[in-house]
Parts: C-alpha cells; sequence; structure tokens
C-alpha cells in the first residue's frame, strides 16, 4: 500500500532527473558485467597462478569478494560514495537472498535424482517381510511406513487440531484472564526440542503408565509438537477477522458462542485449514520423538494401539545407517515419498490460503442454489 | 439506552465501582454524564456461552498442564541420574551411566552450543539480508514467491536436511575445513591435531559441518520474524528519509535496521532455541565426542539432543534416566532462550507501531 503511493510520488515530480527507486538503470548493469568479467579474470590470474590455494568453493569465495570491491570502486569512479553504498547494499542483499533459496533447489533436486531409482509401484504396496540382506533395492516396499505415518499424523491431528485452535479462540476471542500467559507458554511450547517431546511421551506414557512402544505412543509425543504450531497459526488467523463482523454479530443479539461459531470460524476457514496443513507438513518429517516412542518394524501393522509400528522419516533414519547399497537406496527412496508428500502439503495449503473468505466454492454454491440464494 | 432485547445480554447502567476485567466490551460513557461518572456494561452471559466460555478456557489450561507434565516428569524421571551425579552433572565430561560409570554434560553441552553458535554465525546475516531482500528491494511478484519458499524450507523435514548435508554437502564443505585449517590455523577455532596432518579425513562430521546444517534450518525461522518486524518500520519516516533525498540503502541503515534491531536479536534469539534442540540432522552428521575442544573444524562432536537419540536403545534403566536429566536441562536452556527472545520481539513489535 505504502509502496504503490511512493511510487505514484516518485514519478510526479518534475525535476531534472527522475527519481526512480526500484528500477535497475542501464549502467547498474554495465558496471554490474564488467566488474563481473574482471573480477573473474582476476580471480583467475590469483587463486590459480599466485596464490597456493584450491577448491571450488574457495574460488567462489574470491570472486564474489573481489566482485564486491571491483564494482564498488566502479560505482564510487561513475556516481558518488553515497550511489556506490546503496549499489553495494543492493548486491549484498541479493546474493544474501539468493544463498538462501540455492539450498532448496539443491535439496530438491539431490533427494529426487537419489529416490527415484528405486521407486516402484510397489512402494506403496509392499513391506519389507520378504527382504534379505542381499535383496535389491527394488524388492519390497515401504507401505508399513507410509501407513504408520499416515496413522500417527492422523491421530496427532485429532488431538491437537481441535485443540489448537480452541486455545486460539480463547486466546483472542474469550480474551480471559490467562491470555497474556497463556500466550507466552505456547510460544515456550513451539520451542520443545522434538526429541524431548518424544522423551516425554516414553516417561510420561510409556514408563509411568506402562504402555508399550505403539503408534499412539507416536501421535501423542507429535501431537505435543503440532499443538502450539496449530494454536500460533490460527490465532494469527483469527485475529485477521474484522471486528466489525464480531460486533455486527452482537448488535444483532448473537450470543458470544453464536458470533463464534457463525461468523468469525466460518471468515477464517481458508485460513485456519491452512494453518492446519501447513502443520501437518511440518509434523510429518519429524524423526526425533517417534525414535523413542513408536519402536520401528520392517513388517504392516496396522493398529495403531498395539505393537511397534514404523513411520516413514524412522524408515528412513534407519535404513540409510545400514552398511549395504540397496538399504541405502531404499531410504532415499522413502526420503523422496516423505519430500514429494510434504510439498504436495504445501502447494494444497498455499492454494486454499489464497482464497479469501468469500470464496465460493462448487459445493457451497450448489448448496447455495438449492436453497434458493445464488 | 441499554434495553437490549438479547436474552442473554443484558446490560445495565451502575457507576463505576469495579471495572469488570473480562469484558472486552469498551467502557461506555453516557453523553452527559462528568467523566468521573463513567459507566461500565454489566454482561450476564446465558447458560451456552458460559460453557462456551469454560470450554475454551479449558483446553487452554491443557497447554500449561501439558508444559508442566514435560517439566515434571523428565523431573521425576531424571532425578535419580541426578542424586548419582551430583554436581558432577555439570562438571563429568564422560557419559558412562550404564557400566556405573561417571556422566555429566560438560562436553555435550560446549557442543551443542558451539553447534548452535556456528549455525547463527552463519544465518543471521542471510536471514537479515533475506528478510531486507524480501521487505524493501524484491519485485512486488517475487516478495510473493519469496515468502512462500521460505515458509517452504521450513517445512521440509530435518531428516531430509541431515541427508542432503551428509551426502552431498560434507563431502564439499571439507575443502572449506581444511582451507581454514590451513590458512587460519593460528586460531584455536580452526586448529586440528597435527599429528594426523591436515588430510581431508579429518574433516567430516565436525561441528562446522553440523553447524553449516543446523544453519539451514535456522534460515526461515530468523527470516520470518525480522520480514515481519522490518515490515512495520513506519511509512512516515521511510518515506522521511526518501524525500530528504536518502537512497535505498540509506533507508535501510537509519530507519528500517534500527526499528527493527529487536526483531533481528528475537528473530536470531528464536533460532538459536531451535538449533539447540535440533536433532536428527546433527545425529546423522556428527560422530559422538566426549572431549571438549576448541577446534570446530576437526572430526567429533556432540549435542544433548544426537547424543539422546544415539544413546536411548542401548540405554539400562540408569542410563535413561541420566538421558532424562540431559533432557530435562535441553528444555531448561531452550525455555529460557525462547521465552527471552520472544519478550524482546513482542516489545519491539509494540514499539515499532508508533506512528510520527
Amino acid at each position: 500500500m505504502a509502496l504503490t503511493l511512493r511510487r505514484r510520488r516518485a514519478t510526479e515530480v518534475t525535476t531534472d532527473e527522475k527519481i526512480r527507486i526500484r528500477s535497475v538503470e542501464s549502467i547498474d548493469v554495465t558496471v554490474m558485467i564488467g566488474s563481473a568479467i574482471s573480477s573473474f579474470a582476476l580471480t583467475q590470474l590469483l587463486y590459480e597462478t599466485f596464490l597456493p590455494l584450491s577448491g571450488a568453493l574457495g574460488y567462489i569465495v574470491v570472486w564474489y569478494a573481489l566482485f564486491l570491491a571491483i564494482s564498488w570502486i566502479a560505482v564510487r569512479e561513475l556516481r558518488g560514495t553515497v550511489r556506490a553504498k546503496d549499489h553495494l547494499a543492493r548486491v549484498v542483499v541479493w546474493s544474501g537472498a539468493s544463498l538462501a533459496i540455492v539450498p532448496l533447489v539443491l535439496i530438491v533436486l539431490y533427494v529426487i535424482g537419489k529416490g527415484y531409482h528405486a521407486l516402484r509401484p510397489q512402494f506403496f504396496t509392499q513391506d519389507q517381510r520378504y527382504v534379505g540382506a542381499l535383496s535389491d533395492a527394488t524388492e519390497g516396499g515401504g507401505s508399513h511406513a507410509i501407513i504408520g505415518t499416515i496413522q500417527q499424523v492422523g491421530i496427532a491431528s485429532l488431538i491437537a487440531v481441535p485443540l489448537g485452535i480452541t486455545t486460539a479462540v480463547y486466546l483472542n476471542e474469550v480474551k480471559g484472564r490467562l491470555a497474556k500467559p497463556l500466550r507466552t507458554v505456547v510460544d515456550a511450547m513451539s520451542a520443545v526440542p522434538s526429541i524431548v517431546a518424544g522423551l516425554f511421551i516414553y516417561a510420561a506414557w510409556i514408563l509411568a503408565l506402562g504402555n508399550q512402544q505403539t503408534g499412539l505412543a507416536g501421535s501423542l509425543a507429535l501431537s505435543v509438537l503440532f499443538l502450539p504450531t496449530v494454536t500460533r497459526t490460527a490465532e494469527v488467523v483469527l485475529r485477521l477477522v474484522p471486528g466489525g463482523l464480531r460486533e455486527a454479530s452482537l448488535a444483532l443479539g448473537g450470543t458470544e458462542w453464536r458470533t463464534t461459531s457463525r461468523v468469525v470460524l466460518p471468515t477464517s476457514r481458508s485460513g485456519l485449514v491452512t494453518a492446519v496443513i501447513l502443520g501437518v507438513a511440518r509434523v510429518i518429517g519429524e524423526t526425533a520423538p517417534l525414535i523413542l516412542t513408536v519402536g520401528g518394524a520392517f513388517i504392516m501393522n496396522w493398529n495403531p494401539l498395539s505393537g511397534k509400528q514404523d513411520s516413514l522419516p524412522f524408515f528412513v533414519f534407519r535404513l540409510i545407517r545400514f552398511p549395504q547399497e540397496s538399504q541405502i537406496a531404499r531410504a532415499w527412496t522413502g526420503a523422496l515419498v516423505l519430500m514429494i508428500l510434504v510439498l504436495v502439503l504445501f502447494v494444497i495449503a498455499r492454494a486454499i490460503g489464497g482464497r479469501g473468505p468469500d470464496h465460493i466454492g462448487r459445493l457451497k454454491k450448489w448448496r447455495l442454489q438449492r436453497k434458493g440464494l445464488a | 439506552m441499554f434495553n437490549s432485547r438479547s436474552p442473554s445480554r443484558q446490560w445495565t447502567v451502575r457507576r463505576r465501582a469495579k471495572a469488570d476485567p473480562v469484558t472486552s466490551v469498551t467502557d461506555v460513557v453516557e453523553t452527559n454524564a462528568l467523566e468521573k461518572d463513567r459507566v461500565t456494561p454489566v454482561v450476564r452471559r446465558g447458560k451456552v456461552d458460559r460453557v462456551y466460555r469454560a470450554v475454551a478456557t479449558l483446553s487452554g489450561s491443557i497447554v500449561f498442564v501439558v508444559m508442566a507434565l514435560i517439566g515434571g516428569f523428565l523431573l521425576y524421571r531424571g532425578i535419580d541420574a541426578l542424586r548419582l551425579s551430583g554436581w558432577g552433572f555439570i562438571t563429568e565430561s564422560q557419559w558412562a551411566p550404564d557400566m556405573g560409570g561417571a556422566f555429566g554434560i560438560a562436553a555435550v553441552l560446549p557442543y551443542t552450543v558451539s553447534i548452535a553458535l556456528v549455525a547463527l554465525f552463519l544465518a543471521v546475516p542471510i536471514s537479515v539480508a533475506t528478510a531486507l531482500f524480501i521487505t524493501e528491494y524484491a519485485p512486488r511478484r517475487l516478495r510473493r514467491f519469496l515468502t512462500a519458499t521460505i515458509d517452504l524450507l521450513a517445512a521440509v523435514p530435518s531428516l531430509i536436511y541431515g541427508l542432503w548435508g551428509l551426502f552431498y554437502l560434507q563431502p564439499r564443505l571439507i575443502t572449506l575445513s581444511k582451507w581454514l585449517a590451513d590458512n587460519l590455523g593460528f586460531i584455536p577455532f580452526f586448529k586440528v591435531n597435527e599429528d594426523f596432518g591436515t588430510s581431508l579425513g579429518v574433516f567430516p562430521s565436525s561441528t562446522f559441518v553440523a553447524g553449516v546444517i543446523v544453519s539451514l534450518m535456522v534460515i526461515p525461522i530468523c527470516t520470518s520474524v525480522m520480514r515481519e518486524v522490518f515490515g512495520q518500520a513506519p511509512p512516515g519516516e521511510r518515506e522521511g528519509a526518501m524525500a530528504l533525498g536518502g537512497t535505498r540503502w540509506g533507508v535501510v541503515r537509519d530507519v528500517v535496521l534500527p526499528f527493527g534491531r529487536g526483531g533481528i536479536i528475537g528473530g536470531s534469539m528464536l533460532g538459536l532455541g531451535r538449533a539447540l534442540g535440533e536433532t536428527i540432522a546433527v545425529t546423522l552428521i556428527i560422530s559422538p565426542s566426549f572431549d571438549a575442544k576448541w577446534s570446530i573444524v576437526e572430526q567429533g562432536s556432540n549435542s544433548i539432543a544426537a547424543l539422546i537419540a544415539l544413546k536411548f536403545s542401548e540405554s539400562t534403566e540408569t542410563g535413561i534416566s541420566a538421558l532424562m536429566a540431559a533432557g530435562l536441562a535441553l528444555f531448561v536452556i531452550t525455555l529460557i532462550v525462547n521465552t527471552a527472545a520472544s519478550s524482546v520481539v513482542n516489545r519491539s513489535r509494540s514499539g515499532s507501531a508508533t506512528e510520527i
């Protein structure tokens, strides 16, 4: 908002030289290309010939440092120190931001490259029952781990989502006496290390109450991590609901419960769904708490309430440390499936989150048409 | 004036005796009343509303209960080990509770902290740059794309970061470790034991490699906090700086960064909390060491979380108790770091909301 305002004002100024804030001028491009080429040449000379150094990483670091120095000198000569500082800051910020993105691309490509060899349809239908130490990587599959993960994350969300959303409602709608300390505690809870959540469930559920390592124990540990994530994001979403809507509902004689259930929650539904899906995407890859709680298995166990279960991250974590090539290949396939799950969930969350509260889906339209409202 | 038809809300006017802290409705002032005669609406809630509030309060208090239970159970299970070791838990660096030997976190804790510090050392500048890029420099379309990408980085499982770091990054990173050891070996952090020479074999599984991987996981957390705080820098002062002829860097240096300082500190501390508790990636990378050392590039490192993950399956009852005590220490440390961080962030948020 402020930015569009500023840009319009900037173009309305009628001086000799137009002030442009965000645009890149051709002279900048020339300087950048020139300094890139000259710094490359200088690096080649210095790094390869004069200094006793080697390694691609060091080469890039030296190149980048020389590039900064040369472009700084060039811009200072052309346009003065103030501009040169501005230019330098822009280059550093751009490169810092791209440095944050590069690993994501590398990770995705690397996992795909490592994992797709052993990815066969039976990865989703078979378990490791008939897999021996010398079996090929394409034999057997990870269906037991996938089912385990789905059940554990499902149970965890059954526990954490209602609890998290009600807590967010308490924080933002009820605004009771506990709201302020509660917000601090939720923040603190979101920082509980995942391994500590696993230890807690191991101490409380398995040692103190005498239960076995089961899928349910795993999902309890996951819900400890899930709850604060859902609460925090849901609270942000509820805060976005305009206060006028609440006041209108109350003014029309609605009770507080009706205001929340018929006005606030439906308005923020897409945001809440996004919050839940993002929470699931984060919890689905948790490994550490499951090491302590689910036990791990190589065969299918449909029952999360009894017997050890496997989960996809734990499956990957165990197999990657085997000496056999085929086991490692299987682990990479598991990692690929896990990553695809996370990516898909993320894309769904984004797609839903992009819709406004006035979005009318196909189902809702049909329902409204039946009532004769649309 | 306050005759409401609503059955659930009945408003009565009375002199302000005691403000009802529960009502979120602002005070209503009678038009012809003096300031001291302010009236407060008294809300009488129907049964449904009382149930609704009770349920919401209950679920809110579950969070308190769970947090208390986490601390309580770790203490309850770990107290045996703590009694056994006494103060040795803090001063002892070995970890051999199963054989009746001594155990303590004197080596594991410094390793944990140094991994986290290496991670922050790399993550904070990159996060500041990325957050500045998103709020100040990026074209509009790129901004949305980048925000989504940073969120996605946060959603990638730490297991996958660990695998990628172990198989892809580590072989490339150790050339940098070697370079640091060869050329900056006079600094204790980069010194390696001369007995082994500086062949590449002494550099994998080090604090440095683990720290680099953890930094990748910390970047999205720091960035999202900083982005939020930078975005709240007052537009009036920004435009003022622009109008005075400031460059973009001038605006960033004199307006955005001073206003966002709390966000930078708080975001870094939130990242620190996350880095201290990171488990799987560290477990995959390090080879456990129980002798604290200054060098960060030499093989051998450790962390409390990795210790728990690695030792858990092979521990006896005393061993489990000792791990619980270690977990309690980690829990307390992250709790302190994080509470401090969120108080810094919250304060900076409220401060930066002031407009000119």
